[in-house]
């Protein structure tokens, strides 16, 4: 399939998420281009996490449509005529977790290079190399025969970045990532994502981490009640804020 | 009072305890191997989305585990023959409810270990877009089964020691010899302890081997 660089790589149409009675999620609408940084900004009980959730299907959408390089995602696991499954996608889009979720039972190496293995049947030797190589890029070389439970959090979440990256995902799709870390040690696992955005990976991002996110992401959405309710560049939505709701939120992260 | 130790008057009936040893050995893998089947297809049933499916091994699991095990083999004996007309050979009774009664058990342990794994676990397998049963089988289970297994073992040996009771259908195990020899002796002192050390050689070593292996499990935690 050829790739058309201006083509959204996640797109999004009118979006829902309910549990129940409860809308979470109320029609958003969502480009995710290639080479692009989405950063997703809200109170809690905005939606955010929901909705970060749904670009994979660990939560279904309710309505709307959800395509992969401008084809539907369909709710099954395997492709199905036009329509790709959700294997697909989550072959191609990975995710970091706020609570880094490593496979306690495997080594550090292992975690990295179970993907690639059981998922895409890539030969252990290959998939070995290129762990190393993404463990180096993140700082953790030494620790590949490791245990995750020996590690700090900030190590842990850093494998789960190279875990991630060892699909060579054309996405990836970052849920709070630093949220569950000592203040020391979020600056090391920001330091791996920035790099990430620089060698151009596509990325959403939801973040309280509202510097970071004016540095490194291209555009910003603030969500709010499960609507997107203000969208622009980092200037326009975090430096100079339109909504009263989105300068009440600024302002309590600046203060 | 003092009593007069006999194990001569015993001894000639050394067979007796041996061949009913194995007959308690062989129901209790008998129905070990077959209770982890009918306790994995109870825990599949139980963990699926069909509501009826669930339903079934609920009711199986609650009616196994509310009664006990000798009320269940009187049951099966005596009882389910008249309710399908016929009559049910006591080995097989003996067999059928002792598997019955641990695959209950089984599954209970088995759901328990499976539900316990953190759900991020399944997600962060989903999210490098594994399938469920990859999933289940390289996450999911190999987790489960190190936090299951100190609870199978336990429930093992509990079973062991309940193979005892299919002596009261006539089944010629461990117990029913001891009864056996007894009657033969009058000599239950002797009978019944030779019975006992019995069964205490061969669990001992058994509850050995489990803390053993529960304090190296921790360690590798």
């Amino acid at each position: 399939m050829a790739i058309h660089t201006n083509a959204p790589i996640l797109e999004t149409v009118g979006l829902r998420k309910s549990y129940g009675a409860h809308e979470v999620l109320k029609g958003l609408d969502l480009s995710l281009d290639r080479g692009e940084v989405v950063a997703l900004i809200g109170p809690s009980g905005s939606g955010k996490s929901t909705f970060i959730r749904c670009l994979n299907m660990l939560e279904m959408p309710t309505g709307g449509t959800l395509r992969f390089r401008q084809k539907e995602v369909h709710p099954g696991f395997r492709d199905k005529g036009e329509q790709i499954g959700i294997g697909t996608l989550r072959r191609h889009v990975g995710m970091v977790f706020q609570h880094f979720n490593l496979f306690p039972h495997k080594t550090v190496l292992q975690n990295v290079t179970e993907g690639p293995i059981t998922v895409c049947k890539t030969p252990r030797k290959e998939a070995e190399e290129r762990a190393m190589h993404l463990l180096g890029q993140v700082g953790l070389s030494e620790k590949h025969a490791a245990y995750p439970n020996h590690l700090s959090g900030g190590q842990k979440q850093r494998v789960a970045i190279a875990r991630a990256l060892a699909m060579q995902p054309e996405a990836l799709l970052l849920d709070e990532v630093t949220s569950a870390l000592d203040p020391e040690l979020v600056g090391e696992v920001l330091a791996v994502i920035r790099k990430l955005a620089e060698d151009g990976m596509t990325m959403a991002i939801v973040t309280h981490e509202m510097a970071f996110a004016a540095d490194v992401a291209n555009r910003v959405l603030f969500l709010d009640q499960g609507v997107i309710a203000e969208e622009g560049s980092p200037d326009q939505v975090i430096l100079n804020p339109q909504n009263p709701r989105l300068q009440g939120f600024v302002a309590r992260f600046h203060g | 009072m003092t009593y007069h130790w006999d194990f001569q008057s015993i001894w000639p009936f050394w067979d007796l305890f041996l061949w009913g040893l194995w007959i308690s050995i062989v129901y209790t893998v008998g129905s070990i191997v077959a209770g982890i089947l009918i306790g994995f297809l109870t825990c599949a049933a139980r963990l699926s989305g069909w509501t009826v499916l669930n339903i079934i091994a609920r009711v199986y699991q609650e009616v196994f585990r509310c009664t006990p095990l000798l009320v269940q083999l009187l049951w099966f004996y005596y009882a389910f023959p008249l309710l399908v007309g016929g009559s049910i050979d006591n080995r097989v009774a003996g067999m059928l409810t002792l598997s019955l009664y641990v695959g209950a058990f089984y599954a209970e342990i088995f759901r328990g270990g499976i539900v316990s794994i953190d759900r991020g676990q399944r997600e962060a397998a989903a999210a490098i877009g594994m399938s469920p049963w990859q999933s289940m089988t390289r996450i999911v289970l190999p987790q489960a089964l190190k936090r299951m297994l100190p609870s199978f073992i336990n429930q093992s040996v509990i079973q062991f020691k309940n193979t005892s009771l299919v002596s009261v259908i006539s089944v010629a195990d461990l117990a029913y010899m001891a009864a056996v020899v007894n009657g033969q002796t009058y000599r239950p002192l002797e009978s019944y302890t030779v019975m006992a050390g019995l069964y205490i050689a061969m669990l001992l070593p058994l509850t050995q081997a489990a803390d053993w292996i529960e304090r190296r499990l921790r360690v590798s935690d």
